[in-house]
C-alpha cells in the first residue's frame, strides 16, 4: 500500500450521521448563482478571451471553464472546473462553468501540447473525450485537465514576465493575481498576450500532496439554480416559433404500424400535422427509428389529447406472445448447458469433486428500468442547412452524430446544446430521442419540441438486462474453498448494439463482478449464455455488476456459512494479498460494528465489489417482521477511490448509489407481459421513498497512491448483496430473487 | 376558454382547455419552467405548486380548479431564494440532478407550514410523495431539519 509519509489515519475521512448533512473539513459556502440558467451559453454576456479550449478570462477577471461531461447530478461542473482551477491559481470565486461545444469536439484536434505519460488519449480531439459513463468524469479526465489549467497558468506568467522583462520563474501566479517583486497584474490583464504565448516545456502537474482546492468540500455551483426552479432542462427548452409533439411507438419494442387514422384528429383544436416515424430499410436497434405516430400541435397538451383520441393499429409482431416467465425459463435452462468460456484455472471440476462440503445456489435478477425524472425529450430546429438540437443528452457528441445521420447532413453543420440533465443513470447515452426529434423536425419544418410521456418513456426505454447465474463451490476440511464456479445466462448489450464483440459466444461485460472478483479461490472457472430477447437493453449505472455482485457476493456468504466461517473473516481471509480490500473490509469491520449475533428479526450482511478502480464495501441492518416484511435500518459504506475531488460530493454520489441499487432490488423491476413492458409509470414500478430510506453512512478509507477510481456506480452493486445477506442472519431465509418483495420471508 | 390564473401574485389570462392539467399552463402557456412534469398521474411529486398556500400536484389539477386561488411555484416561494428551505437546501447542498427539488422544496414549505419543527416521522408521511431518483433523500431530511431552524430564528 503507497499512504505517502502520510498515516493512514488522515485517509480515514467519515462522513454522514443518522441527521446526515455532515461537513467535511473545509467547506467552501454556496454563493449566489454563478452559472447561466442555460449551461450550453456563456454564464455571462461577455467575450471572454480564450487562453486555452478549456478557458477564458473576461476582463472582470470571470474565468469560464469548459466542462465535457453532462451535469446529470454527479457533479462534473463543480469538479471538472475544480480540478482547471487547481492548477490556474485563480480566485475560485471567479470561476463560471459552461458545457463545452459539441459541435468544436468534432472540427478541432486536441491542442498540441505534450501531454503527461499516463494520460488517456484514446481521443484526440480539443476535449479529449465527451460524454458521461463509467465513473470516469475525475477518474478519466483528471491529468489532462490539470494540465489544461497548469498549461495556462505558466502561459499567464509568460506573459507577464515579457512584459516585465523578468523571468517566468521570478512570476508567481495566487489567487488570479501575477506578481514579481513590486509588480502585480491581474489574469484578465494579461489573458490576451498569453494566448498567443508557446511553451517550450510543458509544467508538470500537480501531485495531489501539493493541492489546496482539489480534496476540499466546494459547493456545488448548479445548486443555486436548483433551489429556484432556474435551471434549464432539456424539457424546458423554448424557441421562437416552438411546436410540440407527442409521440407512440407500438408498445411492443420495434414493433410496426399497420394503419392510423390521421383524418379523425385533423381538426382537433390546435392540431398542425399527424405522422409516422419510420425505421430505415434495416432495421438497426442502434442507429434506426423504432415504429412509432406522432401529433404536432400548438401545445404539448393539446398534441398529446389528439393522439390519444387517434386510431392506431400495430402490427403483429413474433414477440407479441412473450412474457417474462418465458424469458427467465429460457435463461434457466441454459444453467445446465456449457457456455462460452471466460476464465479457467486449475480444474475445478475435479476440485469439486473432491471437496469435503460442495455449495451450490442459482440467482435471477429482472430488467430494470432508468425512469430518470425527467421525462425523454429533445427540441430540434432545422434552418439552413443547419441543425440546432436542444436537450439532456448525456452524450453530445453521440447526439450530434444521430441527429446529423437522421437528416443526412454533415455533422460539422450540427450543433448539440446539452442543458441540465433530469437523471442519466446510463439511458441518456443512447441518444434515441434527438434521432426521432430530428426526423419529426425534418417533417414538420418548424421547431418541435418533442417530449415523452411518463408511460411512453417506461415503454420505449433501453433496459438494464435481466440475468440469471449458478454458482457452485467445494470446501476444504477446513471450510475454505478449493474451487469455484460461476455461470451466468443473461440479455448482453453488446450482442444488442455491438454484435462483433461477442465472439464465439462470449461477452465478458455480462461477467462484471464476477470474473474479476478478487478472492483467492485455487480453481476457478466461469462461463456465460447470452441471452437475448426483443426488448432493447442499455447501459445502468453499474449495469451487469448490480446483478452480478447480488449473486456472487451472496453466494460468498453462502461459503461462508458452509465452511463454518465469519463471513467478514471469511473474506478478509482471501484477500490477504490486497492492502486496500483489507483495509476497506477492516474499516468496515470497525464502523459497521459487525455482528452475526444479533436477536432473530435482526440481521447485518456483508457485499464488497471492485469496480472502475474503487473498491467500495457495504454493511446492511435489516429488521424483518415474523410475517416476512423487511426494513433497511442502515447501510454503513466504506470507500476506497484512492483520492477525492470533492467529499461531499463524492458522498452524494455513495448515498445515490445505494438508493437505486435499493430501489432496484428491494421492489423495483420491469416485467414483460404480451410481449410489453407492464410497469409503466410510478404507480406500478416501485423506487424506493422517503419513508423507506436506511440511515446511510458512508466512510473513505484511502490508501492514495496512484488510485483514482470512479464514484458514480461502485457503490451500487455491493448494496443488495449486504441486504441479502443480512436477511438470511434475521430470518435464516436466502432471497436468491432480485426483486426481495418476491421472497418470502416469514420466520418462527 | 380563457381563464384568470393568479400565479405568483401575477394575474394571467390564459386561453386554455378548462381540462387543461395545470402543470402545463404553467410551464407552457405561462412560460414559469421551474415546475416539472415527473409522471402525469400524481405519483412522483415534481409537478408539486401550492394552491392557498396547500401543496397539491398540478399534474392532476385541472387549470379551471386553480380559477380565484393563489398559485405559488417555486419561482414564487421567494424573490431571492431566501425562503427558510430554499437557504437550508443551498447550506447543505441538496440537490444532484436537480429535477424533482422544485417539487421536494415546495413541499418542503408547505411541511413546515403545517409544523413548525417536524418529526423525522412527519417528514416521512409527508415527502414520501416525492421521489428522488439520485437518493438525495437523507441530505432532504437534514435540509428540512435546518430550515425549520433557521425559520425559528
Amino acid at each position: 500500500m503507497n499512504i505517502h509519509n502520510v498515516s493512514r489515519r488522515k485517509f480515514i475521512v467519515t462522513s454522514a450521521t443518522a441527521a446526515g448533512g455532515m461537513m467535511l473539513g473545509f467547506h467552501l459556502p454556496a454563493q449566489a448563482a454563478r452559472l447561466n440558467n442555460n449551461p450550453w451559453e456563456l454564464p455571462t454576456d461577455k467575450e471572454g478571451q480564450e487562453v486555452n479550449a478549456w478557458l477564458a478570462i473576461d476582463p472582470d477577471g470571470t474565468v469560464t471553464i469548459r466542462v465535457g461531461q453532462s451535469e446529470m447530478g454527479n457533479g462534473p461542473f463543480t469538479a471538472m472546473p475544480m480540478i482547471v482551477a487547481e492548477e490556474l491559481h485563480v480566485d475560485w470565486k471567479m470561476v463560471r462553468a459552461a458545457y463545452a461545444s459539441g459541435n468544436r469536439y468534432l472540427r478541432q484536434k486536441a491542442e498540441d501540447y505534450q501531454v503527461a505519460a499516463g494520460v488517456l488519449n484514446e481521443d484526440h480531439q480539443v476535449y479529449r473525450r465527451m460524454g458521461t459513463g463509467g465513473s470516469g468524469a475525475v477518474r478519466r479526465s483528471r491529468t489532462f485537465l490539470q494540465q489544461a489549467g497548469a498549461s495556462a497558468r505558466e502561459r499567464l506568467k509568460e506573459a507577464a514576465a515579457q512584459a516585465w522583462g523578468v523571468a517566468r520563474a521570478d512570476v508567481t501566479a495566487k489567487d488570479s493575481v501575477l506578481s514579481s517583486g513590486s509588480r502585480t497584474g491581474t489574469f484578465a490583464e494579461f489573458a490576451t498576450a498569453a494566448s498567443t504565448v508557446t511553451l517550450d516545456v510543458e509544467p508538470v502537474i500537480k501531485t495531489p500532496d501539493q493541492y489546496t482546492l482539489m480534496g476540499q468540500s466546494v459547493a456545488r455551483l448548479d445548486s443555486p439554480l436548483k433551489i429556484n426552479g432556474s435551471a434549464t432542462y432539456g424539457i424546458d427548452v423554448r424557441l421562437p416559433g416552438m411546436v410540440y409533439a407527442a409521440v407512440r411507438a407500438n408498445p411492443v419494442p420495434y414493433g410496426g404500424i399497420d394503419s392510423y387514422d390521421a383524418d379523425a384528429i385533423m381538426g382537433l383544436p390546435g392540431v398542425i400535422q399527424v405522422g409516422e416515424l419510420k425505421p430505415g430499410e434495416i432495421m438497426d436497434a442502434r442507429t434506426g427509428l423504432q415504429p412509432a405516430v406522432y401529433v404536432v400541435a400548438d401545445s404539448y397538451t393539446r398534441a398529446l389529447s389528439a393522439l390519444d383520441q387517434m386510431p392506431v393499429k400495430w402490427s403483429a409482431t413474433p414477440n407479441d406472445g412473450v412474457n417474462s416467465a418465458d424469458l427467465f425459463a429460457d435463461a434457466h435452462a441454459a444453467l445446465s448447458l456449457p457456455g462460452a468460456i471466460s476464465v479457467d484455472e486449475g480444474d475445478t471440476a475435479a476440485a469439486i469433486a473432491g471437496a469435503t462440503t460442495v455449495v451450490e445456489a442459482d440467482y435471477e435478477a429482472p430488467y430494470e428500468s432508468h425512469a430518470c425524472m425527467e421525462p425523454f425529450n429533445c427540441t430540434v430546429n432545422i434552418t439552413d442547412g443547419r441543425a440546432d438540437a436542444y436537450g439532456s443528452f448525456q452524450n453530445p457528441p453521440g447526439a450530434l452524430a444521430v441527429v446529423a445521420d437522421q437528416l443526412g447532413m454533415d455533422p460539422i453543420n450540427v450543433f448539440t446544446h446539452t442543458t441540465f440533465l433530469g437523471g442519466g443513470l446510463g439511458r441518456r447515452s443512447r441518444n434515441d430521442e434527438p434521432r426521432q426529434a430530428a426526423e419529426i423536425a425534418r417533417q414538420v419544418g418548424r421547431p418541435v419540441k418533442m417530449v415523452w410521456t411518463r408511460e411512453e418513456d417506461m415503454m420505449q426505454n433501453k433496459m438494464r438486462p435481466m440475468a440469471v447465474g449458478r454458482f457452485k463451490a467445494g470446501l476444504g476440511p477446513d471450510g475454505m474453498p478449493v474451487g469455484w464456479s460461476a455461470r451466468v445466462a443473461g440479455h448482453s448489450i453488446n450482442a444488442h448494439l455491438r454484435p462483433e464483440r461477442v465472439v464465439d459466444g462470449l461477452d465478458n461485460s455480462l461477467l462484471a463482478g464476477i470474473r474479476n472478483h478478487p478472492y483467492s479461490i485455487p480453481n476457478q472457472f466461469v462461463d456465460v449464455h447470452v441471452r437475448n430477447s426483443h426488448i432493447p437493453v442499455h447501459y445502468w449505472r453499474s449495469v451487469n455488476a448490480s446483478q452480478n455482485v447480488f449473486m456472487g457476493e451472496q453466494f460468498i456468504d453462502e461459503m461462508a456459512q458452509a465452511g463454518g466461517h465469519d463471513p467478514m473473516q471469511f473474506r478478509l481471509d482471501m484477500v490477504k494479498d490486497l492492502p486496500d480490500w483489507t483495509l476497506v473490509l477492516n474499516t468496515l469491520r470497525e464502523k459497521s460494528g459487525w455482528t452475526t449475533d444479533l436477536p432473530p428479526g435482526t440481521g447485518m450482511g456483508i457485499g464488497i465489489a471492485e469496480e472502475f478502480g474503487t473498491v467500495c464495501g457495504q454493511v446492511a441492518t435489516v429488521t424483518v417482521t415474523r410475517r416476512g416484511q423487511l426494513r433497511v435500518d442502515k447501510v454503513v459504506a466504506v470507500a476506497d477511490c484512492g483520492h477525492l475531488c470533492n467529499p461531499i460530493m463524492a458522498e452524494g454520489q455513495v448515498e445515490g448509489a445505494i438508493v437505486t441499487g435499493l430501489s432496484a432490488g428491494l421492489a423495483g423491476e420491469i416485467t414483460i407481459r404480451d410481449g410489453k413492458v407492464v410497469e409503466n409509470n410510478f404507480d406500478t414500478f416501485k423506487v424506493l421513498r422517503m419513508n423507506e430510506m436506511p440511515v446511510i453512512e458512508t466512510h473513505f478509507a484511502l490508501t492514495g497512491g496512484d488510485k483514482w477510481g470512479g464514484l458514480g456506480e461502485p457503490p451500487l452493486p455491493p448494496v443488495m448483496a449486504a441486504v441479502a445477506n443480512a436477511i438470511f442472519y434475521a430470518t435464516g431465509k436466502r432471497a436468491r430473487q432480485m426483486p426481495i418483495v418476491h421472497t418470502d420471508l416469514s420466520w418462527g | 376558454m380563457a381563464l384568470t390564473l393568479n400565479v405568483n401574485g401575477t394575474s394571467h389570462v390564459v386561453d386554455v382547455e378548462a381540462e387543461s392539467p395545470l402543470l402545463w399552463v404553467i410551464r407552457d402557456t405561462i412560460g414559469l419552467t421551474g415546475t416539472k412534469f415527473g409522471c402525469g398521474i400524481a405519483k412522483c411529486g415534481a409537478c408539486t405548486v401550492h394552491l392557498d398556500g396547500r401543496a397539491v400536484k398540478s399534474c392532476t389539477t385541472k387549470a379551471s380548479a386553480a380559477v380565484g386561488k393563489a398559485i405559488t411555484t417555486i419561482e414564487g416561494l421567494s424573490a431571492d431564494s431566501t425562503h427558510p428551505v430554499q437557504v437550508a437546501w443551498l447550506e447543505l447542498d441538496t440537490p444532484q440532478c436537480g429535477y424533482c427539488q422544485s417539487g421536494q422544496i415546495m413541499m418542503a414549505a408547505s411541511l413546515l407550514q403545517k409544523r413548525a419543527n417536524p418529526s423525522d416521522f412527519d417528514i416521512d408521511s409527508e415527502m414520501a410523495d416525492n421521489i428522488c431518483r439520485c437518493g438525495t433523500y437523507t441530505k432532504i431530511r437534514a435540509a428540512i431539519h435546518r430550515a425549520a431552524e433557521i425559520a425559528a430564528q
